[in-house]
This record gives structure tokens, C-alpha cells and sequence, in this order.
């Protein structure tokens, strides 16, 4: 417990920086006017830029090589250096990776961005990779540049899915970024245990058993009765309910809790005190114990990745291995996942990041590309509702059923405008938060409780 | 009187030894340490990528601390922990250590087993914890046993349950540490002069009786050293609790220690409540560290 | 404690040493597990991990490791970095505060006990509060992407100094430094070929320490190096555990781990000879 812990101390709780920054003479500058680069700069780099010749150095900041990978394979005229270095013509291109564990890849960001006016050109940022739990912390800043002062009018965008713009809008209205993804998601279930339970596996059927909350929940009574677990987990539905808030995390500075986080609760509690799920976190063992027959799970919400690649569907005796998934819309609507892009204000490679955004996330017979070679479901309702269309494509997990009709009409039937930059720490909190009100520690106030402390250590600007 | 200079002479080489520690230790760490305090005094933090602050709000970040009370909670925490972590560790550390150091005990292959109790230390504790999650599971390997032997009848959630989880936490701490304490009590019993074991052997003393009266006193230094470094390692117990529960500290935040607290507010950049904090975490440091100094009466103006 | 050692006096040798066989047979048990649980888990693909734990080694090892090796991640020179990194951090640290501590020790000058005082002090300050300014320093130095941040400031280590200060008060005799005087050793010739041999299991162990934190240190290099060819081990495997879906494999994830705990093992094993061989130290005790 010593010098071990000296190091990783030192090491975590330098989740970053500006202590020396902050304090006196130096700090003041920071939290003065400087802090933001001043949006007249910002457009006169940018007739600079759209004039002048294109900087020498493109860097680009992300917690994964999955842009990395994409812009290797689909974008034209790219070629890769090594690990971390490419080259567009004649412009080097620097991949920044940080891993976003114990949130290093924001911390970086985030004082990379703040030091983005003093930096040389070469070193400012370019393109950075926002998720959509913290997309508005950056895009709601003038650090993020809007999309059309790069040229992209809305027209080139009028092929992508509605949700995906609205994480990166700002609270203006501004579109300030861009994703090439989109990630709706279905509700999967085990069909022997719809088969045995519920007496049919068609998905059109056993929507009716699913088609709202409480109808959910009257279900989960008789796949208990039958020996199922409804759901792994209290937080598989999460994401489900969180996705059709009517407010804001966040109203005036205040954390306020919507009608359907509530329900969320009232809901999961009847369900783990019936034993009709547990309280396990996602991706822990207990959790995917239900992709094999023997967890005895109904049912997970996921997006296409989900079922193509995360559960277990290469293993043998896995239940997607045997086909046995179906998938159904479920009680309402939700996404999981997705990268966006967004431009740094202050880049020197406007003509570039233009055309990669164009390239990636609107040229249709690249995104088809992206389909076919690594099994996205891309951003794009044409080439989607084409695929959709073709009979000749079905799922081997989902037992040969073509999902991507239902996807198209969730993808337009999520409604994303009650997005906040808290989003993050506030759904992170609350579930685990909850948990302790779920299995029993705490009453629901003193879970709540444990929540608003959570809530105001992360963020000290909020109030309760 | 020429060797009085002469003396003085030398003295000065302690001067130029100690350059290389303070001149490192100077631009690393001194100048941050200064701000860290001076943060305190201020409200300073960032909110999203907008900074609030600095502020001066005198001793009101410390007023925030003390006045829910929940700083004590994670006093008491951390203490807790640590006693479940330390006392079986010092005892362990100390028998093994007598049993390595006795001559006539003779233990075969003590050299494997000297090398096996350090292993633990290497693994990265989050490599650990994924072990741990994965074994002590609801569906994991500790569960099924448990079942089988009837001892259980459901599946017992080890990471829900205050005393569960504390004491889980404690006795990862204890398998990444006591190796190391072992060590060092070693290394330090190492150096004790073989013909004084030898001499008591003569002397007809019984193994515990060289253990209190030879061993023990010689190792004092190094007992000193171990108490008082582990008691500064357990205040800052951090990274096996953290990992353990993501660092929400459940249930109900009984497994939060002090630096899981001070980490909290170190996401949003909050400098003056951080500040403030590790104020106190050091004056309660040092006091703690005093009474050891002084219960161990170890004069280092003996030196 | 007194009171088995007391129940202990009564016992014979033989049975003595059967308890102590017995115990230590288990402690050895718990300490070696887990190297077995990484093992079978490194042998498991990413789908297997996901049913859960079991005892009996799967079939994919060869897969994981060739996955991985093939893959983006630039294992080999993580693995140089680190041996750089953790290697000069302990060179460094150890020479250092053992330099520090026979300051303190062997010498007598004004303030002395004011600074040992005040190491012992900053000793107790927890170390993450100077670590907040310590990358906002690193970047205005320049020195991102640099070894330089991670290895010198270990030269600073109170805790070291400390042990080496307290190893020292028990088996370095100021006696020995007088008699090298006499026979002409100059100062720093004294403390490189006297002092320095004298103290080699404390070495040893403050050098296993050191390697071992900075080997497994992942923050701060994780907020310093950026650039793959300069990143440590312990950040490439967060930068695998935190993969895309597409790639997301557990199996390689405890390969990798399993690959970056064979070098330390090998260091350990290494050090861990001279704390062993340090009993033959006595017998210089005046």
C-alpha cells in the first residue's frame, strides 16, 4: 500500500492538470476572457484558411482506432504511415489516441482545446471524436466549429438520420458535428423462451407482448412464473427510458429528474424485488451469463453491433451462435453508441476536414462501402433502406430475420432533443445511485441523496 | 582544532549529497504543493470547458467539507479498511519473517516461498479486480462453491453488502501488500548480525524468546518505517476501492476512502475543494504519523 | 501474537516447522492463483470469457496472442518503453535516495534535523495534491512524449530515502565510514564503494518497488505520451480494453496482461537474489 499507491495516486489524480495554471497570477489568465478563443479570431483563421493553403499537419484526437480504421479503408487518397501517422496528399496526418479509461481521453482533450489559441498551428487540434453522452460539453463551446462554416450546407446532409444531428446541436441550433454511424436500437429475445412462454417467436406477436412498459412488466411476471429472468439486468433497460426524457438533466443550473428516469425506477425496483432481474453492471459476467441458454435471460436492448458482435454469437452453445435471437422494437425507441466528429476551431485544414465529413459521412456508395466491409449500420437512410429492402440479406444470429426495416424506423423515430452536456455524470450517477435503492441498502431518498452528492461533486456549478 | 576542520570538511559533502533531492524535488513537487494550498482558499473549478474562478472565498471550501459531515464517513472508512488490511498483514509479515530469520527452524525451500508472497504485487490492480470480479461473481466460481457446500442457499452479491465489500477490498490490499512488508521486515532482519542468533542459540534461549529480545529491537527501524508507511499508504488507500466499485464507493458509499473523495472532485477540476481537502488529509496524516513516531519512540535525533 | 508464540515455545521443532509448511503452503496458494485465473483466461477467446469462469484451460491462446501481435497495438515497443521507463526509474531513485539518506546520515551539519524533518514531512503530504501541477509543468517544459517527466522526478522519493534512512540506522556503523577516511577514501569514492555494497537488500527491494509502480503506472504516462511509438505497456492495454465493438476482445486484453507480467517476474526474480544473499551482510557489523 505504498509506493505502489504512491504512483497510481499520483498517477489517477493527475486526472490532470492546471494546478500550478490555476492558482495566482497564471490562473487568473486562464479563467479570464482568453480562456475561449474568441469567435472573431476563429472566422478570420477561417477566410484565412479557406484561402490560404491547407496546414501541413492534421491531427486528430480519439479514444479508438475505429475512425482510424475507417479513414484507412474508405477515404480516398489516404495513406497510412505508421500506428499513428498518415498521409492525404501532402498533408501529415497525426492520430492523438488517448484511451478514455478513468476519462483520459477527455482530460487530454480538454487541455489541449483550452491551450488550442496559443498553440503553433501545426499543433492545434484539427479533428476531435466526441460520444453522445458528453457531445454537447464540447459542442455547446466555440471551440467546436459549426458544420456549415466549413462549407457543408444542409442539403449534404439531408440523408442522415434526424437523431444524429441532434446530439451535436448546440443550444443555438447550431449543427456542429458530424457522425457516419447511426446506432438505433431493437429489442432481442431468446425465441425457445418466446416459443415456450409466450407461444410464438414472431416478432410482429411478441411485440404485443412488449409493446409498452407496463405490458413489459405484466410480461416479466409470467417469465418469472416460468423460470426467466425478464431483462440480465436493471440497467439493460436503462438506456430505453433515458431516451425518451420531455426535460432536460439539467434546467437552470438545476438537476432535475424526468417522469420516465422515475418510472425507470419504480419499474426496476418491482422487477428486482421479484426477482425478475437483477442489478448487475452491463459487460460484467453476471450480465452476459443470459447470451448462453443457461442465464435464462428473455431479453436485452441493443443496437446492430450489439447482437453482430458482442454477444458471444462465435462461440458455440451461445444462443446467437444457434440463431436463437429475434429482434422487435420494443417499449419505445432508443439508440446505444456512435462516434461523432467535429472540427476545432482554430484549424488550419478546413478544406480537408470538409471533405472527410462529406466523404465519410454522406457519400453514399462509400457508406454502402462501410456496410458491406465492416458491418456498420452507416448514417445514411438511402443506402440502409436499400439494404433493408433486400431480402437476400438476413441475420444468422436473429435466425435469418433482416432487422434493418425496424432499425430505419426507430433510427426516425428517436428524439434526442433533451440532451445535456451533464448527461454523462448524471446517467452514470443515477444508476449507480440506484443500485443501492435496488438491492435493498438504501430507501429511494436516500438513494436520491446519494445521487444529488454524486451529481454536485462532478459538477460543483449545479444545484438540487 | 585541525580536526575539527577537518570534520567540517566533511559535513560539507552532506550539503552536496542532499542537492540532487531538493533540486528535483524543488521544480517537481514544491511549487505545486504551494498552490495547492493557496487553492484552497479559493473557489476554482471547471465546468464542462469553462473555467469558474479562481475566487477567494476564505475558509469556505473547508466550511463545505465539515458541514455535511460526510468527510468523518470516509475518515472512518478509510481507517476501517485499513485496520482489516493492516493488522492481519503486520502480524503475517512478522511470523513469516521470524519463521525466514530462524536458524534452526531450517525451512526448506524458503527461498520459493520467500519469492511467491511478493508475486501478488505484480499484477496491475486492474487486472486484479477483473480477476476478482470474475471469481466472486453472482454466477462466478465462489458462488457455486458456496452453494455446493450448502453454505448458501442464493447467490450472495458479494459488491452489495457494506461488510462484504469492505472486507473484500481489504483482503485485496492485504495479497497486493503483505509480500512487500514481508520484504522489507526481511531485508531488514537480513542485516541483523548472524552471530548474535548464533550466540543466543548458545545461550539456550527458546526461538521466542530471540525473536522479542533480538530480533524485535534490532528490526525496530525498519517497524517504524513499515507502521508509519503503511499507515500514510492506508490514508490514501485509492486504487483497489476505486477499481472495485468504479468509484462510487457502494454500498452507500461505506467503501469511499478519502482519496476516492478528493478524486471526486478532481473530475471537475475543483481545485479549491481538492485543495482544502488534501490540507486536512495532511494535517490528519502528519498527526497520526506523530503518534507513531512517538508510540515507537523512535528519536530520530538520535541520528 | 504473544500468545501463540507462547503456545509455540511448548511445541518441538518438528511440529513448528509442519505449522509453518502448512501456512505457508496456503499463503503460497493464494499468492500463485491468480497467475493460474490469468492463465486459463488468457487461453479463453473474447465470447468464451463472456460465459463466466472456469478452472480448465480453453484452446485459444495461440489465437489471442497472434490477434494480437498482428493487430495495431505496437506490443514490442511498449514493452521496450517500459523496461526504459521503469529501469532508469529505479536506477535512479534508488542511487539517489540512498545518496539522500547517507547525507543524513553520516554527516553532521547545520539544519540537518530540519531537513530530515521536513522530508519526513512532505513524506505525509499524499501525493496526488503536488501530481495536480505536474502535468501542467511537463507541458509547459515541453517535454510531452518525453521519458524525461516519468523518470527523474523518482529521484525525489521520500519514502525510499526513508527506508534507506532507517535501514541504514540499523546496519551501516559510522565506524566504517571513519576507517575508510583514515585509509583515504574520498567522500564520493566512499559512498559508491562502500556505503552503496553495504546497503544492497535494501537497494534491492526499494529497486523492485520502484520498477514495479512504474512499471504498472498507468495516469501519468496515459496523460504524457501520445505518440505510439513511445507509449508504455499498461496504456496500450487501457487503449485495448476501451476498443471499438468491432474489435473488442477480452482475450487478447489478458494476454497482454499475461505478456507484460513476464518481464517484472524476471526482474523480480533477478533482485530478489540479493535480498536473499543479504544474510551474509552481518558479519561486517561491528
Amino acid at each position: 500500500m505504498r509506493k505502489k499507491l504512491l504512483s497510481s495516486l499520483l498517477a489517477l489524480t493527475m486526472v490532470v492538470t492546471m494546478f500550478a495554471g490555476c492558482g495566482g497570477g497564471s490562473g487568473t489568465q486562464t479563467s479570464g476572457d482568453s480562456q475561449a478563443p474568441s469567435t472573431t479570431s476563429a472566422e478570420k483563421q477561417e477566410e484565412v484558411a479557406a484561402t490560404a493553403e491547407e496546414g501541413k499537419v492534421l491531427n486528430i484526437y480519439c479514444w479508438n482506432e475505429e475512425f482510424k480504421s475507417r479513414v484507412t479503408a474508405h477515404y480516398p487518397g489516404y495513406s497510412e504511415v505508421d500506428a499513428t501517422h498518415g498521409k492525404i496528399g501532402d498533408i501529415d496526418v497525426v492520430w492523438n489516441i488517448t484511451p478514455n479509461k478513468d476519462n483520459a481521453y477527455q482530460n487530454n482533450l480538454d487541455e489541449t482545446l483550452l491551450k488550442q489559441d496559443s498553440a503553433a498551428a501545426d499543433d492545434k487540434i484539427d479533428i476531435f471524436l466526441v460520444e453522445a453522452d458528453y457531445a454537447l460539453k464540447y459542442v455547446d463551446t466555440p471551440y467546436t466549429m459549426a458544420v456549415s462554416d466549413l462549407g457543408i450546407t444542409d442539403a449534404d446532409l439531408a440523408n442522415q438520420f434526424q437523431y444524429t444531428k441532434d446530439v451535436v446541436t448546440d443550444s443555438n441550433g447550431v449543427l456542429k458535428g458530424l457522425s457516419w454511424q447511426g446506432c438505433p436500437g431493437a429489442l432481442f429475445y431468446n425465441r425457445e423462451v418466446a416459443k415456450e412462454v409466450l407461444g410464438t417467436d414472431d416478432p410482429a406477436e411478441v411485440q404485443k407482448y412488449l409493446s409498452d412498459w407496463d405490458t413489459f412488466n405484466k410480461t416479466a411476471e409470467t417469465m418469472k412464473a416460468a423460470g426467466y429472468y425478464m431483462t440480465a439486468t436493471v440497467n439493460d433497460t436503462y438506456r430505453t427510458y433515458s431516451n425518451n426524457v420531455s426535460s432536460k438533466w439539467v434546467v437552470d443550473g438545476k438537476v432535475v429528474i424526468d417522469d420516465n428516469i422515475m418510472k425507470w425506477v419504480e419499474d426496476s425496483k418491482k422487477l428486482v424485488d421479484g426477482k425478475m432481474t437483477g442489478t448487475a453492471d452491463l459487460w460484467s459476467d453476471d450480465w452476459s451469463a443470459g447470451f448462453y441458454p443457461d442465464g435464462k435471460v428473455f431479453c436485452y436492448f441493443g443496437p446492430a453491433w450489439f447482437i453482430n458482435f458482442s454477444m458471444a454469437a462465435d462461440v458455440e452453445g451461445s444462443i446467437g451462435y444457434n440463431g436463437g435471437w429475434a429482434a422487435t422494437e420494443g417499449p419505445q425507441g432508443f439508440f446505444w453508441g456512435g462516434t461523432w466528429i467535429c472540427a476545432a476551431t482554430g484549424t488550419d485544414n478546413v478544406e480537408t476536414i470538409k471533405d472527410i465529413m462529406l466523404k465519410l459521412t454522406t457519400d453514399e456508395s462509400i457508406m454502402k462501402e462501410i456496410v458491406v466491409q465492416d458491418d456498420d449500420f452507416v448514417n445514411n437512410k438511402p443506402a440502409m433502406e436499400a439494404m433493408a429492402a433486400d431480402t437476400s440479406y438476413s441475420s444468422k444470429v436473429l435466425g435469418g430475420q433482416n432487422p434493418l426495416a425496424m432499425y430505419c424506423a426507430g433510427a426516425g423515430k428517436i428524439d434526442l432533443s433533451n440532451l445535456s452536456a451533464y448527461d454523462q455524470g448524471c446517467n452514470e450517477e443515477f444508476q449507480k445511485a440506484m443500485k443501492n435503492y435496488f438491492e435493498g441498502n438504501a430507501t429511494l431518498d436516500e438513494a436520491l441523496d446519494i445521487f444529488y452528492k454524486a451529481v454536485t461533486e462532478k459538477y460543483p456549478d449545479l444545484s438540487y | 582544532m585541525k580536526k575539527r576542520s577537518k570534520a567540517v570538511r566533511y559535513n560539507k559533502w552532506g550539503y552536496i549529497f542532499l542537492i540532487p533531492f531538493f533540486l528535483v524535488y524543488i521544480v517537481f513537487q514544491l511549487i505545486p504543493l504551494f498552490t495547492t494550498i493557496y487553492n484552497s482558499f479559493f473557489e476554482n473549478y471547471r465546468s464542462g470547458l469553462t473555467q469558474i474562478g479562481p475566487n477567494f472565498v476564505g475558509l469556505e471550501n473547508y466550511k463545505t467539507l465539515f458541514s455535511g459531515g460526510d468527510i468523518w464517513q470516509y475518515a472512518k472508512n478509510t481507517m476501517v479498511m485499513w485496520l482489516m488490511c493492516f493488522i492481519p498483514q503486520i502480524l503475517l509479515s512478522l511470523i513469516l519473517g521470524a519463521w525466514f530469520s530462524d536458524v534452526r527452524l531450517r525451512l526448506k525451500g524458503s527461498r520459493f516461498f520467500k519469492t511467491a508472497i511478493y508475486l501478488p504485487n505484480l499484477i496491475m490492480a486492474s487486472a486484479f479486480s477483473m480477476l476478482f470480479f470474475t471469481l466472486f461473481s453472482e454466477g462466478g466460481p465462489i458462488n457455486s462453491l458456496l452453494l455446493q457446500i450448502g453454505l448458501i442457499d442464493e447467490p450472495f452479491k458479494f459488491f452489495s453488502h457494506v461488510w462484504s465489500s469492505r472486507s473484500l477490498i481489504a483482503f485485496m490490499n492485504l495479497l497486493m501488500w503483505f509480500g512487500n512488508t514481508t520484504i522489507l521486515l526481511m531485508a531488514g532482519m537480513m542485516g541483523i548480525d548472524t552471530s548474535l542468533f548464533e550466540a543466543a542459540e548458545v545461550d539456550g534461549a527458546t526461538s521466542t524468546q530471540t525473536f522479542f529480545k533480538i530480533t524485535l529491537p534490532l528490526l525496530r527501524p525498519i517497524l517504524v518505517y513499515v507502521m508509519v508507511t503503511s499507515l500514510i499508504g492506508g490514508l490514501q488507500m485509492f486504487d483497489v476501492p476505486q477499481i472495485l466499485t468504479d468509484g462510487s464507493g457502494e454500498p452507500m458509499r461505506s467503501t469511499m476512502t478519502l482519496i476516492m473523495f478528493l478524486n471526486k472532485h478532481l473530475y471537475s477540476k475543483n481545485y479549491g475543494m481538492a485543495g482544502a481537502l488534501s490540507v486536512i488529509l495532511f494535517i490528519i496524516t502528519a498527526i497520526l504519523s506523530l503518534v507513531v513516531f512517538k508510540v515507537t519512540g523512535n528519536d530520530k535525533r538520535k541520528a | 501474537m504473544k500468545k501463540e508464540n507462547g503456545l509455540k515455545q511448548g511445541l518441538g521443532i518438528h511440529t513448528r516447522r509442519t505449522i509453518a509448511y502448512v501456512t505457508l503452503t496456503i499463503i503460497t496458494f493464494f499468492c500463485l492463483f491468480w497467475f493460474y485465473v490469468l492463465f486459463i483466461n488468457a487461453t479463453r477467446s473474447n465470447g468464451e470469457l463472456q460465459s463466466g469462469f472456469t478452472f480448465i484451460p480453453s484452446s485459444h491462446l495461440l489465437e489471442n496472442w497472434e490477434n494480437l501481435v498482428t493487430g495495431t497495438i505496437p506490443v514490442w515497443s511498449g514493452l521496450i518503453n517500459s523496461l526504459i521507463v521503469s529501469t532508469c526509474s529505479a536506477a535512479l531513485s534508488v542511487y539517489f535516495s540512498t545518496m539522500t539518506a547517507y547525507a543524513i546520515h553520516a554527516y553532521d551539519f547545520k539544519f540537518k534535523q530540519q531537513i530530515f524533518a521536513f522530508i519526513l514531512m512532505i513524506m505525509m503530504i499524499p501525493t496526488q495534491v503536488t501530481a495536480l501541477g505536474f502535468i501542467k509543468l511537463v507541458s509547459n517544459l515541453k517535454l510531452e512524449d518525453s521519458f524525461i517527466p516519468l523518470i527523474v522526478p523518482t529521484i525525489a522519493a521520500p519514502i525510499t530515502f526513508f527506508y534507506m534512512k532507517q535501514y541504514m540506522d540499523s546496519t551501516l556503523p559510522l565506524s566504517l565510514i571513519e576507517a575508510a577516511r583514515i585509509d583515504g577514501s574520498g567522500e564520493i569514492r566512499t559512498f559508491n564503494s562502500i556505503v552503496l555494497p553495504l546497503m544492497k537488500p535494501a537497494i534491492a527491494v526499494q529497486a523492485i518497488f520502484t520498477f514495479v509502480s512504474s512499471w504498472n503506472n498507468y495516469f501519468t504516462p496515459a496523460l504524457i505520451l501520445h505518440d505510439e511509438k513511445k507509449k508504455t505497456l499498461p496504456i496500450l492495454i487501457a487503449q485495448l480494453r476501451s476498443a471499438d465493438w468491432l474489435k473488442f476482445d477480452m482475450g487478447q486484453v489478458y494476454v497482454m496482461i499475461a505478456f507484460s507480467i513476464f518481464p517484472i517476474i524476471i526482474v523480480y526474480l533477478l533482485l530478489s537474489k540479493h535480498i536473499v544473499a543479504g544474510v551474509a551482510l552481518g558479519s561486517v557489523k561491528g
